[in-house]
């Protein structure tokens, strides 16, 4: 995975975030999908079908008990990415 | 927020959607009647959240068998299979469900939970995939949790999005087990399962069929999906529960692959459980006797089904995509959903109430059951309150 890799799935993901969140915070890697963003949970798996669709990925739902950030998300997604 | 915190939290969560005095979930059922009819309160209610497909649940010779059954061998076994031994019952009901399917293997297990829970954790695990549908039953979720074996999701009852994941999957594929059901739980409707099982046989996987809402439903035998599609040869496992046609506890999974014997020593939810009662066992044996003879009972249970569903549609509600006993109206709110409810209650019908996030896509669901035993004049009066209850909707809206 290279950096500019991470970088447009970021991009992207707080672009998508930024529309999805009821509230009014300042998305950055470190914020938290869940508490901060109060993002609900059939939300965020509506979100996470349409990035599959974007880079041609799977992601395993058991990979996302591990996620917290919007970093940890992307993180999840270079690496599925890269891997295929 | 501490552990007890935790859970003082989600019952405001609960609290906030359902108003005082409204006990939706775990609804007290003062006395049961009939296969159709029970008292909530002071009221003597008609039952169309049950499950009850055929309305074997008074059944004579169901009840007989389970009277016997206790006489003969006790209330429970008291422990393990694996520990204590196998009644009679047990393999012979096993035997029972093999040959119905034409296949050479059955495994009894506990509850039609635990048949999930099993069969998917002992069938695949770490390195292994799952791919199931989104609007899979807990049970199914819980299993591929246990199993620890990466899960992966297809849009509900979508086959062009089912093909593009298993495409992703690469040489993965061998090691995929796809799990779907004959008619799903929230919706009511049916796994389109010859496209299923072409991609199945495309990318070399195996196929899991779950027949608990299906069984003694579809098919000329009442076998489920599989017959009405006549798949049988095509499916590798099939599961399903005694808790709903057959109107007992426990639940099954049959294959023509003899290698399901050795779920016996590997799967946890059927190794440390105790084995199902005598007298569940002795009624699902009756009642699957009845369920395979029962063309008539499958006949009367469509024909109520498609009279509620042309109701109802008529009206207005949306509903699930087909006719079937199971009969789901979407509604726009949590809010909408349980005045319909609470007005189907206050005119003594008893349904379901599914609220997000049980239902799928954060929907909010009121879902009847209809069974064999309904009368016509019965699902008329239900049809008929529907009707009443969605003109004050649109009233005070």
């Amino acid at each position: 995975m290279t950096k500019s890799d991470y970088e447009e799935i970021m991009q992207l993901l707080c672009n998508r975030l930024n529309s999805l969140a009821n509230s009014e915070v300042t998305i950055t890697s470190e914020t938290n999908i869940i508490s901060e963003l109060s993002i609900d949970s059939i939300k965020l798996l509506n979100l996470i079908m349409e990035i599959e669709d974007t880079f041609d990925i799977s992601i395993p739902i058991n990979a996302l008990a591990d996620v917290q950030t919007v970093h940890d998300l992307a993180s999840l997604i270079s690496r599925i990415k890269s891997n295929q | 927020m501490n552990l007890l915190e935790k859970l003082d939290a989600a019952a405001a969560a609960r609290k906030a959607m359902l108003p005082e005095g409204i006990g939706a979930f775990g609804v007290p059922i003062e006395e049961v009647y009939s296969a159709t009819e029970a008292r909530i309160g002071d009221r003597r209610v008609l039952l169309l959240g049950t499950n009850n497909y055929l309305g074997l649940s008074f059944s004579p010779k169901c009840i007989q068998a389970a009277h016997d059954a206790l006489d003969a061998e006790g209330t429970g076994t008291t422990g393990s299979r694996m520990a204590n031994g196998s009644y009679y019952g047990h393999r012979a009901l096993e035997q029972e469900f093999a040959d119905f399917y034409g296949y050479c293997a059955g495994i009894v297990f506990t509850t039609g939970y635990q048949a999930n829970l099993g069969t998917i954790s002992g069938l695949v695990g770490r390195g292994d995939t799952v791919l199931i549908d989104s609007d899979s039953h807990a049970s199914i979720y819980d299993g591929c949790i246990l199993s620890g074996a990466e899960i992966i999701r297809f849009k509900h009852n979508d086959i062009a999005d089912m093909g593009k994941r298993l495409r992703r999957l690469g040489e993965r594929t061998e090691n995929t087990l796809i799990i779907v059901e004959g008619i799903y739980s929230m919706l009511g409707d049916q796994a389109p399962l010859t496209e299923i099982v072409n991609l199945k046989n495309r990318y070399n996987c195996t196929l899991l069929l779950d027949e608990a809402h299906s069984l003694g439903v579809l098919g000329e035998t009442g076998q489920g999906l599989v017959e009405k599609t006549g798949l049988q040869k095509e499916v590798d496992f099939i599961t399903g529960t005694f808790s709903k046609s057959l109107c007992s506890i426990g639940g099954f999974c049959v294959s023509n692959h003899p290698q399901l014997d050795q779920l016996r020593y590997i799967s946890h939810p059927y190794i440390f459980t105790a084995s199902p009662s005598p007298a569940t066992i002795a009624s699902a044996r009756a009642a699957l006797v009845l369920l395979r003879e029962g063309k008539d009972l499958r006949k009367q249970l469509w024909l109520n089904s498609t009279q509620l569903y042309a109701h109802l549609k008529k009206t207005g509600y949306k509903l699930g995509p087909e006719p079937g006993p199971v009969i789901a109206a979407v509604l726009d709110s949590p809010k909408q959903a349980l005045r319909i409810w609470q007005g189907l209650l206050e005119n003594n019908i008893y349904v379901n109430l599914i609220l997000p996030p049980a239902a799928p896509e954060g929907k909010s669901l009121i879902r009847c059951s209809v069974n064999a035993a309904h009368t016509t004049e019965q699902i008329t009066y239900v049809g008929d309150t529907f009707a009443k209850l969605y003109q004050q909707q649109i009233l005070n809206s």
